[in-house]
């Protein structure tokens, strides 16, 4: 099987995750419930993990890296704990149903959601790239027009899971910055594949998960949160600390991390962090910026095949989604899968304001998403498929 | 009955913290070692660092270079 499906899981994980999480599984006692070497280990394995993360995610102390089971529960978390009735909230049609249904549940809060630019603007771009339906940019210039006296937060995706497009974070900084807003981003498909430093970046809240671009198993995730910035959590209960008071601690990072952590995952995933840090999240993203390359090199010009996203590949993650005529894309993912045994997605990918300002609701698209461990052969052959499709 | 020695005992907020606590002096070669926290001291965190009472100035002070929040410093017979 040719695995294209990276955007979902990177299938092909570094070995020493899987020595970790293996070796974890046979010494690991429970982190901060006891002072016998088990639970130690538990407890330093999990701490040197905060501590890698910190370094690879520019997060300033190791405490302020939560850990959660995934991106979701960590935009739970974050956009539960934070607003109130009353509030206003800015984010963007880019964004996956982990941000819109935690957002559409809030009792009270006033949203709006920052367009894509319009087809005029997209054609101003002078791409040359005539088979680019539509890029799926975002429409920065018209974040100010979106602005309310009640606005409190910009929360935002580093990169859309459909078009693979890099949002503008500096751009969306210095507007939080300028009026004074949180802003959260959703790094589910950039940490481990883009470079992100937190700090610097002026983000308040970035939320990632460990079994895409960063290589870890499924089932961690986590959260940081900027020094100061207090959330309410999800969840209260065991803590390992303070157990005669009546309400959960406030120190970070167990204020955010009730009950026991995944720490044979959290094992896999500090292994990872460790694996990036020593590759280089800049070498990682250039082997993948090689790839999708050769994969839209050998497919933009076939009759039939519209591309999405932005045509600057720069500007992209790993990611090309397309569609073949009018085909449904799940027979489209199936056909490549069944006839030529490439694993890619199909259908709307948990993004229905970017299925709708694209214009692809009901065909959905087929993604093709790569990881470091791919190689050219495949991009090649994946590429040949879809020609063969298109042409038949 | 077992001999009691003095120690040093520092307590911390949360097991991060005493992670953290433990990881520095490992780098900088520090003394002391992660205990349960005894009962005489209330504390956040379950376990705490132990040392010999003469080394509490230089923990002391390598805790406020590495930015490492403790909740207490004791001197007790363990």
């Amino acid at each position: 099987m040719i695995y294209f499906d990276n955007a979902a899981t990177t299938l092909h994980k570094p070995d020493c995750v899987k020595g970790a999480v293996l070796q974890a599984l046979d010494a690991m006692g429970n982190s901060g419930r006891g002072v016998h070497d088990a639970s130690l280990y538990a407890g330093r394995t999990i701490y040197r993990a905060r501590e890698a993360l910190a370094k690879l995610l520019g997060v300033g102390a190791p405490e302020n890296v939560v850990f959660t089971a995934n991106a979701t529960e960590s935009l739970n978390l974050a956009i539960s704990g934070l607003f109130q009735p009353g509030d206003h909230v800015i984010t963007t049609v880019c964004e996956h149903n982990s941000v819109l249904r935690p957002l559409y549940r809030l009792q009270g809060v006033e949203l709006s959601f920052l367009p894509i630019k319009r087809r005029t603007e997209v054609e101003a771009v002078g791409t040359g790239a005539d088979r680019v339906k539509d890029t799926g940019i975002l429409a920065y210039n018209e974040l100010e027009s979106l602005l309310r006296p009640n606005t409190k937060a910009l929360i935002i995706t580093h990169a859309s899971n459909l078009t693979g497009n890099i949002t503008d974070l500096e751009r969306a900084a210095a507007f939080a910055k300028k009026h004074s807003l949180l802003l959260i981003v959703d790094a589910a498909q950039t940490a481990g594949a883009v470079p992100i430093d937190m700090e610097r970046m002026g983000i308040d809240v970035l939320c990632f998960t460990g079994h895409k671009g960063l290589y870890g198993p499924q089932g961690t995730g986590g959260v940081c949160v900027r020094p100061g910035l207090s959330i309410r959590p999800l969840k209260v209960g065991g803590s390992g600390i303070h157990s005669f008071d009546r309400e959960h601690p406030s120190e970070m990072p167990a204020a955010l991390e009730a009950g026991t952590l995944n720490g044979h995952g959290i094992a896999g995933l500090g292994a990872a962090a460790c694996w990036l840090l020593e590759t280089g999240v800049e070498q990682i993203r250039a082997r993948e910026q090689t790839l999708l390359r050769r994969f839209v090199d050998g497919v933009k010009e076939v009759e039939g095949v519209t591309l999405y996203g932005n045509p600057d590949l720069d500007r992209r993650t790993g990611i090309q989604s397309l569609n073949i005529r009018d085909y449904d894309s799940a027979r489209v993912a199936d056909w490549l899968y069944e006839d030529y045994g490439i694993a890619v997605r199909g259908g709307a990918h948990c993004a229905p304001l970017m299925h709708e300002a694209l214009g692809t609701r009901e065909q959905g698209a087929v993604r093709f998403s790569f990881s470091y461990f791919n190689t050219e052969a495949e991009a090649d052959e994946a590429a040949a498929a879809v020609r063969e499709l298109a042409e038949e | 009955m077992r001999k009691k020695t003095e120690a040093l005992v520092i307590s911390f907020g949360t097991t991060t913290e005493a992670m953290k606590m433990e990881r520095h002096c490992e780098k900088e070669g520090l003394p002391g070692r992660l205990i349960p926290i005894p009962r005489e001291i209330t504390a956040g965190c379950g376990m705490a660092w132990k040392a010999k009472p003469g080394e509490k100035e230089l923990l002391q002070q390598a805790m406020l270079e590495a930015a490492i929040r403790w909740e207490g410093m004791y001197t007790l017979e363990l």
